[in-house]
């Protein structure tokens, strides 16, 4: 490929980032994640496109879809939208069928994940060419804010509880926010079966089962600007639940 | 091998030990003070972890980094973002 002198830098390395962005009402917020994912990919150079996968929110975030389509450019919006809410892994292989790049980076939209960490989780995954890249809450400058004490407690108690269970060689187990070699992905979301939380655990002590290397970066996690977070007495029951499954069957 | 398996072998592994010393299955003669502190281990090992448990969690509950620059900064961007794109003709 020519490259013009003005370029910035990695723009020719041929690797190319497809962003999965699964959505249900993020109207507000999706604007704002798409607008900061175009100024870090733009500041860093890598090659990119968002995927919106939107689930047909009611409150119309496909038509905010479509408009930041429009300003951005349909090279790098794709809208895959679905008819209604369905699951976290179908969504990601309903996103990753159209996905044109060799990597793939999972994160929430509700801007909890920030983009300022990819260019980190893209240099981390050359460095030692790992399969998957995970953020991490649990280690170095990594955290979290808008969080009390009991939340912490829980995520700190059941991540302990998991790590001494399952041995899964990775320290944060229930994050979203993850950079993964295509072929990686599509390997793994076959075999997964879980939902919500464990989702994403299921993902990661898979990844170690079939011998995938996992790197990891430590992320801030700043708990939704908008909208509202739950972590209720349903969310705890089926997260340990999930951890027991996969304590019998992995 | 499963991480249950692992654990079953792992406890009884430890169990078969414990109770070969603790009762003498194998007419081994022991000196007496070996049952005396054998009988006991099983109960300590469980609290030690216990306490173990319980001091990583609270240390790691105390040290968990509350993001406030990140907060910030995402806020202030967050501002930039929304005057950008009216700019760029979003209707909100």
């Amino acid at each position: 490929m020519a490259s013009r002198k003005t370029s910035p830098p990695n723009r020719d390395s041929g690797d190319k980032y497809s962003v999965l962005l699964p959505t249900y009402n993020e109207r507000e917020n999706l604007p704002l994640i798409v607008w900061l994912l175009v100024k870090y990919f733009g500041e860093s150079g890598y090659n990119y496109e968002v995927i919106v996968i939107d689930d047909g929110s009611p409150d119309g975030t496909l038509e905010v879809a479509q408009q930041l389509q429009k300003i951005y450019g349909e090279d790098k919006i794709l809208l895959r939208p679905r008819a209604k809410k369905l699951g976290l892994g179908t969504a990601y292989i309903h996103g990753m069928k159209h996905a044109t790049g060799n990597f793939v980076i999972i994160m929430d939209a509700d801007l909890s994940h920030h983009p300022k960490f990819i260019p980190e989780f893209i240099e981390k995954q050359k460095e030692g060419n790992y399969d998957l890249v995970s953020g991490t809450r649990y280690q170095g400058n990594g955290g979290v804010y808008g969080w009390d004490l009991r939340r912490k407690l829980i995520s700190r108690g059941a991540n302990f509880l998991t790590q001494v269970l399952l041995r899964p060689g990775a320290s944060d187990l229930t994050g979203s926010f993850r950079l993964y070699k295509k072929k990686v992905l599509e390997s793994l979301v076959e075999r997964c079966v879980s939902k919500g939380y464990v989702f994403q655990m299921e993902m990661i002590v898979r990844a170690r089962q079939l011998n995938y290397t996992v790197g990891e970066v430590p992320i801030s996690f700043v708990d939704r600007v908008y909208g509202e977070s739950k972590l209720g007495g349903n969310e705890i029951v089926s997260f340990v639940k999930g951890l027991l499954t996969l304590f019998a069957t992995t | 091998m499963t991480k249950l398996l692992e654990w079953l072998f792992g406890v009884s592994l430890v169990g078969a030990v414990w109770a070969l010393v603790t009762f003498d299955l194998l007419d081994l003669s022991l000196p007496k003070t070996y049952r005396e502190v054998a009988w006991p281990m099983p109960l300590y090992l469980l609290v030690s972890f216990g306490c173990y448990s319980l001091a990583t969690v609270g240390y790691r509950v105390a040290t968990f980094n509350d993001c406030e620059e990140a907060a910030k900064e995402l806020q202030g961007q967050i501002k930039e973002a929304k005057e950008d794109l009216r700019k760029k003709g979003l209707k909100m």
